[in-house]
C-alpha cells in the first residue's frame, strides 16, 4: 500500500492537468468560433478521430496477445455487418461483435486454425 | 440578484418549450451503446486495482479525478511501482492530450447553466465526444448533460462493481473490452455517412499507419497531431485553391 500523500499528490496532478487538457480548448476556441479553419475542422475533424480511436483500440486488443488477431478482425467484421445490415442500431452491433469475440476467444479458434494449419505444413 | 434571474430570462425561453424528461430519457438512450463497453471495463479496471494489491477506492478516486479509462489502467501500474509525479504528469500530459482536440466539434455551446457547462467539460471523454460526433440528432443541454452522468455512473460503478468481484472471481470474462473496441467501429461507421468524409477518413487511416511505425509506443498520441497536421495543410490548399479560383 502506497504512502496516503503520494496518493492524495498523484490524484491531484492528474486532476488538474486533465481537467485543463478538457477545459482550455474551449477557452481558446470560443473567439474563432466563426473562422474558417475551426468551421472546417469541425466538420474535418469528428470521423478521424472516431477512426483513429477505433483502429488503436482494435491495435490495444491485438497487443494483449498477438495471437487473437484473427478473432479481433472477425469481430471487428461481424460488428461492421451487423450495424450496416440491421439498422445501425448500436447496441445490437456492439453486443454481436463483443459476444463474437468472448466467444472466439473461449473455443481458441484462433489458435485450433494456427494448429491445423501448422499440421498440414 | 433579482436582476439577474430577469436578465437570463429571455435566453432560458426556448429551451423551456422541450419536454426535460424527455431530453434526459434520449440522454440516457444515447448512452446505453457505450455503456455495453464501458461498465465491463470498469470492472475489468477495479479487479486490476484490487489484484494489485491497492484499496479498494482507489478504483472510484481514479474515477473521479482521472476520468479517463486508458489513464486510469496505466496509473494503477505506475501507483504500485511509485514512480515519481513527474512522470506521472507528463505521462498524464500525453496520454489525455487528445482531449484537446474534442473542442472543434462538441456541442458545449448549447449548455449555458454554469455548473453544468463545468461538468460537460470534466466529463468530455472519448465516449462523451465520439456519441456526439457520430449522431444527427439534435443535443439540448439537458440531453448531453444526461447522457455524460449515465457514462460517469457506467464507468464508477463497473470500478466498484470489479473491486467488489475481484475477491469472489478466479479472473474476468476474457474479450468483453472488445466492446469498447466495436462501439469505435460502429461510431466511425455513422460518422462517415458521405462521401465528403472520405478524405478526412483516408487522412486518419494514413496518419494511424505512419504512427504505428515511426512511433509504436505513443501511437494513439502521434496519430492524432499527424491527423492534425494533415488537416492544416488541406486547409492551406484549400484556401490557395479558392483564392485562385477567385483570380481567374
Amino acid at each position: 500500500m502506497p504512502d496516503a500523500r503520494y496518493l492524495v499528490a498523484l490524484l491531484a496532478i492528474v486532476f488538474v492537468i486533465d481537467l485543463a487538457l478538457r477545459a482550455v480548448p474551449f477557452a481558446a476556441l470560443g473567439a474563432l468560433r466563426e473562422s474558417v479553419l475551426v468551421r472546417r475542422f469541425a466538420v474535418w475533424m469528428p470521423v478521424g478521430i472516431l477512426a483513429i480511436l477505433a483502429a488503436s483500440t482494435l491495435r490495444g486488443t491485438i497487443a494483449a496477445d498477438p495471437g487473437n488477431a484473427v478473432s479481433a478482425a472477425a469481430a471487428v467484421a461481424v460488428t461492421a455487418a451487423v450495424h450496416l445490415w440491421a439498422g445501425r442500431r448500436t447496441l445490437l452491433s456492439v453486443g454481436a461483435g463483443t459476444v463474437t469475440y468472448v466467444l472466439l476467444l473461449h473455443f481458441d479458434v484462433a489458435a485450433a486454425i494456427a494448429g491445423a494449419l501448422s499440421g498440414e505444413i | 440578484m433579482g436582476v439577474e434571474v430577469r436578465a437570463a430570462e429571455p435566453e432560458a425561453a426556448p429551451e423551456a418549450v422541450v419536454s426535460r424528461r424527455g431530453e434526459i430519457a434520449a440522454g440516457l438512450r444515447a448512452s446505453l451503446s457505450a455503456g455495453l463497453g464501458m461498465f465491463p471495463l470498469g470492472i475489468a479496471f477495479g479487479m486490476l486495482v484490487v489484484q494489485a494489491g491497492l484499496p479498494w477506492w482507489v478504483a472510484p478516486a481514479l474515477s473521479f479525478t482521472a476520468y479517463a479509462g486508458s489513464l486510469e489502467l496505466l496509473l494503477v501500474s505506475m501507483i504500485v511501482t511509485a514512480v515519481p509525479l513527474a512522470t506521472v504528469a507528463l505521462t498524464t500530459f500525453l496520454v489525455n492530450f487528445r482531449h484537446v482536440f474534442y473542442a472543434f466539434s462538441f456541442p458545449l455551446h448549447l449548455v449555458r447553466h454554469r455548473l453544468a457547462k463545468a461538468y460537460s467539460v470534466y466529463a468530455l471523454t472519448d465516449e462523451a465526444y465520439a456519441i456526439t460526433a457520430a449522431s444527427r440528432e439534435r443535443w439540448s443541454p439537458w440531453r448531453l448533460v444526461s447522457m455524460q452522468v449515465a457514462l460517469q455512473l457506467y464507468w464508477v460503478g463497473g470500478g466498484v462493481a470489479g473491486t467488489a468481484l475481484a475477491s469472489l472471481m478466479p479472473g474476468p470474462i476474457e474479450g468483453l473490452e472488445f466492446a469498447l473496441c466495436a462501439l469505435f467501429v460502429t461510431l466511425t461507421i455513422d460518422a462517415a455517412r458521405t462521401r465528403a468524409q472520405i478524405p478526412s477518413l483516408l487522412l486518419a487511416g494514413l496518419s494511424f499507419t505512419v504512427a504505428i511505425l515511426v512511433a509504436p509506443d505513443a501511437a494513439l498520441f502521434a496519430a492524432l497531431v499527424l491527423f492534425v497536421a494533415m488537416l492544416s495543410v488541406r486547409h492551406a490548399l484549400g484556401a490557395r485553391r479558392s483564392r485562385e479560383a477567385t483570380d481567374a
